[in-house]
């Protein structure tokens, strides 16, 4: 994997069910200037978000993160805001794949009970996380093989710059 | 072993029977992209190495989002998709020409047995047709453009059989919400849906693309609306699932009894019965979007609001789901009703169901909506609540001032 595999930060823990116009309200998505989001990322949620998040933090959720739109500017807008890796209960597919296309790490871990604060340590090449302040360790689902390719690429316009097409 | 309709049209597409659980990688008959999702997509098109899209006619872009632009920087967005529709010698569908969903349907980009692939979300109401429809993503859209093909995994059913015929007064739209309602926001994720029963063999092309266009507010993949009673233009070859197909959930419903339906803020699967809502004053009616801004949409409002006037202390929005539509709605009196009865017409696309202009509701303010999502902030405003319900809802809201049972209105 070309990008840091090691983490270690602390974990920003949000509810269940939070949609895309929660991660970034639709009326900021229309642009390319991908550094406008960072702004308002989670805005609707947590105004504040944008001022405690340092880069490298983690962010936790619980189930069906990022429901509703299509918008890949969801986990850019995260990924611009500094976030290395989202871990869930469970994703919305859309977010999910539009994350591993754009090279931010998603991880899916069904019965964690990660706390607000907590310090964690994620191995994304083993897909573990070890929440250092409750001593706990947690096992990621595995990914399938050409989403793991693509992460490793750092995302899909490199997969396909290097290879051209799509191998299973 | 039997397939479903999924299983079938991917088995189709790549020339071997295949079953839930297999990642397979298969050609597309179309795709398209928004001015959400196009932007975004056309730049990691050039990033990913693209020179030319894997065949013109099978591809689109639509300008519904924002449209006409709001301001400079959307109006730069929207020419970028102009100048790369002409380099690359596909149709754009210009600002006021439709919605997305809508436009494709209308000009048979997609058709029964398709597999198609969108840069929205609501991709899955192409399942009205019979065809396997999914959303993506931008970088997503960027590479199905670039290879005409899309891997994923073969999802697995769930069967959702509606037995019963609705009343008069209960629409496709409140069928769907009290699925929502009892399927949930997650409860489909990563599935397929099938639609089958007599509920929906009675139903219109447009009242299943209802049906099949909030299948993404179940999680779900896609949506296919079995293809019994489907009548289309043209001719085509329905597809079925086997009898012994393998499902992994099903679900009954008796829907004979079933009253109109209200999602209430902030969740689309937050659905009960009118009753439990009626009586909420309601600021703002907004009919329109790919969920039901169709014209027996436009039709039955204005059967409601004929020779009448909405609440003076109510403003209500219609948005025409096409170019199309609204000739049509032309042509049959409903705009003329509509707008006698108050209701102010804006450029068909999705309007202010994607909160970006063209009516952003105020603090405080009560929204009933024909659209799809309620979730905070949806309309651009996030200290505003938006119910949905059906477009008949919506019209005898507007008309009282709060929510309201639209079957007196309906049944004579």
């Amino acid at each position: 994997m070309s990008a840091i595999t090691r983490i270690k930060a602390k974990a920003h823990v949000y509810g269940d069910h939070i949609d895309t116009d929660r991660i970034i309200p639709g009326k900021y998505t229309k642009t390319l200037d991908l550094s406008t989001l960072a702004n308002h990322v989670l805005e609707d949620l947590d105004p504040d978000f944008h001022k405690k998040i340092q880069t490298g933090d983690i962010l936790v959720a619980g189930t069906n993160f990022g429901c509703g739109s299509s918008r890949e500017q969801a986990p850019l807008a995260l990924k611009q805001a500094g976030v290395s890796v989202v871990i869930a209960q469970d994703f919305a597919r859309i977010f999910f794949r539009n994350a591993i296309n754009i090279g931010l790490p998603v991880l899916e871990i069904g019965n964690h009970t990660i706390q607000k604060n907590a310090q964690l340590e994620v191995d994304l090449q083993q897909g573990t996380v070890t929440d250092l302040s409750e001593n706990k360790s947690y096992k990621a689902t595995r990914l399938p093989e050409i989403m793991i390719a693509i992460l490793a690429e750092g995302g899909l316009v490199n997969y396909l710059k290097k290879h051209g097409n799509y191998s299973l | 072993m039997g397939q479903t309709i999924s299983e079938k049209i991917i088995s189709n597409h790549i020339g071997k029977k295949v079953f839930a659980g297999e990642l397979v990688i298969t050609p597309v008959d179309g795709v398209m992209a928004t001015d959400t999702t196009g932007p975004l997509s056309l730049k990691a098109f050039d990033a990913m190495g693209g020179k030319k899209v894997f065949n013109p006619n099978k591809c689109a872009l639509i300008i519904d989002h924002a449209a006409p632009s709001p301001n400079e920087r959307i109006a730069n967005l929207h020419k970028m998709m102009r100048d790369f529709a002409r380099t690359q010698d596909i149709r754009l569908f210009e600002i006021g020409e439709g919605i997305c969903h809508q436009v494709m349907v209308e000009n048979q980009y997609v058709k029964p047995g398709d597999i198609f692939i969108g840069a929205d979300s609501h991709t899955p109401t192409y399942g009205a047709l019979n065809a396997f429809a999914c959303g993506v993503g931008s970088t997503d859209l960027a590479a199905v453009m670039m290879t005409g093909k899309i891997w994923l995994k073969v999802p697995q059913t769930i069967k959702i059989n509606c037995s019963g015929k609705l009343q008069s007064e209960v629409t496709a739209k409140d069928l769907i919400l009290f699925l929502v309602g009892k399927i949930t926001v997650s409860g489909a994720t990563y599935q397929a849906i099938e639609f089958c029963g007599e509920a929906f063999e009675g139903l219109s092309l447009s009242g299943r693309m209802t049906i099949a266009n909030m299948s993404s507010e179940m999680g779900a993949k896609t949506g296919i609306v079995h293809p019994a009673g489907l009548q289309l233009d043209y001719d085509f070859n329905p597809i079925v699932s086997d009898a012994d197909a393998k499902y992994i959930q099903s679900f009954d419903f008796d829907v004979s009894d079933l009253e109109p339906q209200v999602s209430a803020p902030e969740s689309p699967d937050n659905v009960h019965n009118i009753s439990k809502y009626e009586g909420i004053k309601i600021d703002y009616a907004f009919i329109g979007t790919c969920c039901n801004g169709r014209l027996e949409d436009l039709d039955i409002a204005a059967k409601i609001l004929k020779n009448k006037k909405i609440h003076p202390e109510v403003r209500m929005v219609i948005a025409p789901a096409s170019q199309s539509v609204l000739l049509d709605g032309i042509s049959n009196g409903s705009i003329a009703t509509l707008i006698k009865a108050g209701a102010s017409l804006i450029t068909s696309g999705c309007g202010p169901c994607v909160g970006t202009h063209q009516g952003v509701p105020a603090d405080g303010e009560v929204v009933i909506s024909a659209a799809n999502r309620n979730f905070r902030g949806r309309m651009g405003n996030p200290n505003s609540n938006i119910y949905l319900g059906a477009p008949s809802t919506v019209a005898a809201s507007a008309l009282e001032g709060q929510i309201v049972n639209p079957k007196k209105y309906l049944v004579s």
